[in-house]
């Protein structure tokens, strides 16, 4: 029988190596800032929420390096972990995820844990881009457009702002793998 | 504040609505677990198929957990207060194939029941030998061990007079993405087990037994430490471990 999850809980943070992680310094010249909010059911910050991020190379290629949670600098390893801060804000200095195949929609997939949430979430955070590959996305596309508006970041000149409402009118879209686990 | 009685009464109403539903996981949506009442998704789960980067989980390395990490006990100048205690199992997949080379973290409160931690302000002692956070990396047969001190069950404020049984966190990475598994180990016997809201978040009696470790004496050494052993059993892998390149 499949071991169940349990609650993070408040203490995690003596665990999280990173603050505002940097899966590239943010002096490399195709560096971008994931960040946002995560927020709960009455749209307050949630200050004791950990992140992780797990993406592609800017190629689509699937990083095989260690050295995530004690980095040298150089080595892009497609993985990170970070904690909201006080005003339930979170960042990621990264690069941005190549498509898996051509015509395929890029995205970084995401996993939630928090104090008060009993089991991690996982959910993606799509490039903005062409809306035709987005459209064509297999999971957005079987989404209503204010839904699938949740799994999309919002560009800026040298960063993507995702935000991460837990529970709400604009609840994230959050996924379930389990039937193909 | 809500009496640890209505709490029960809570617990015991939503485990036999859920009886026989074969729900194995926590339950989102708990609330006898006060802080997950705006906290948790009201929509259900978007059922997806896992994409490429999705099929394969993180990559650690010895550089990310070295060897003295997994002894808790040897993190400071002396030794920490409490029960010495071995830890030890097996992380296996759903198919009950070893899950190898993969990073397990753990943290934990001390003997006292205290988290060195800014945030946790419950008046029982810092033990100045004790930092309550280990990693390291299973083995080929997908074996990992800790050596730490048994942590203390502590007050929080969920409801009146609440207490969390003692308990370790653990951290687990599968070979897919997907297995992700961050989850608290517990120890067995505890009375206060009956009484968590966070343990019986999960109603399925059986599922909620899988969190118990089991004392082991194989793993005790005489005049040094008890042993205790728990497996953890991830999702299924999708992906086999032949198919070895991305």
């Amino acid at each position: 029988m499949t071991t169940p999850g349990q609650t993070v809980g408040p203490f995690f943070h003596l665990a999280v190596p990173h603050r505002g992680d940097e899966l590239v310094p943010p002096a490399h010249p195709d560096a971008v800032r994931l960040h946002g909010f995560v927020l709960d059911g009455k749209g307050d910050p949630v200050p004791d929420a950990m992140l992780e991020i797990w993406q592609p190379d800017p190629q689509g290629r699937v990083v095989r390096a260690g050295g995530s949670l004690r980095r040298d600098g150089w080595t892009f390893t497609g993985w990170g972990r970070t904690s909201t801060d006080s005003a339930g804000h979170y960042s990621f200095c990264t690069l941005r995820p190549g498509a898996a195949a051509p015509g395929r929609a890029p995205f970084i997939a995401v996993t939630v844990f928090a104090r008060g949430l009993t089991d991690r979430l996982f959910t993606r955070a799509y490039l903005p881009g062409d809306p035709a590959v987005l459209a064509a996305d297999p999971l957005l596309s079987g989404l209503e457009p204010d839904r699938r508006a949740t799994l999309i970041a919002t560009g800026e000149p040298r960063g993507l702002a995702f935000d991460i409402r837990l529970q709400g009118d604009r609840e994230t879209v959050f996924l379930d793998f389990r039937g193909y686990a | 504040m809500d009496t640890q009685a209505a709490i029960g009464e809570e617990m015991s109403k939503i485990q036999a609505a859920d009886l026989g539903t074969g729900a194995r996981q926590p339950r989102l949506d708990y609330p006898p677990y006060r802080s997950s009442l705006l906290r948790h998704p009201t929509k259900s789960l978007q059922q997806a198929d896992p994409e490429m980067i999705e099929l394969w989980a993180p990559c650690f390395g010895h550089q990310d957990a070295a060897t003295e990490e997994a002894d808790l006990t040897i993190q400071h100048t002396g030794q920490p207060i409490g029960e010495r205690m071995v830890l030890s199992g097996r992380v296996t997949d759903g198919a009950g194939r070893p899950v190898a080379h993969q990073l397990v973290e753990i943290w934990q409160a001390n003997a006292a029941g205290r988290y060195n931690h800014m945030r946790d302000q419950h008046p029982a002692p810092l033990d100045p030998n004790f930092t309550g956070v280990g990693r390291c990396l299973t083995d080929a047969g997908g074996r990992y061990r800790f050596v730490t001190i048994k942590p203390g069950p502590y007050p929080w404020r969920n409801h009146h007079n609440a207490w969390r049984p003692a308990h370790i966190h653990f951290s687990l990475f599968g070979s897919d993405f997907t297995q992700r598994l961050i989850t608290q180990m517990y120890f067995p016997g505890d009375p206060l087990l009956a009484l968590d809201p966070i343990h019986q978040s999960i109603t399925d009696p059986r599922a909620r037994e899988r969190l118990v470790c089991a004392y082991d004496h194989e793993l005790s050494t005489p005049e040094f430490n008890t042993g205790y052993r728990w497996d953890i059993v991830l999702t299924g892998a999708r992906r086999t471990p032949t198919e070895d390149q991305p």
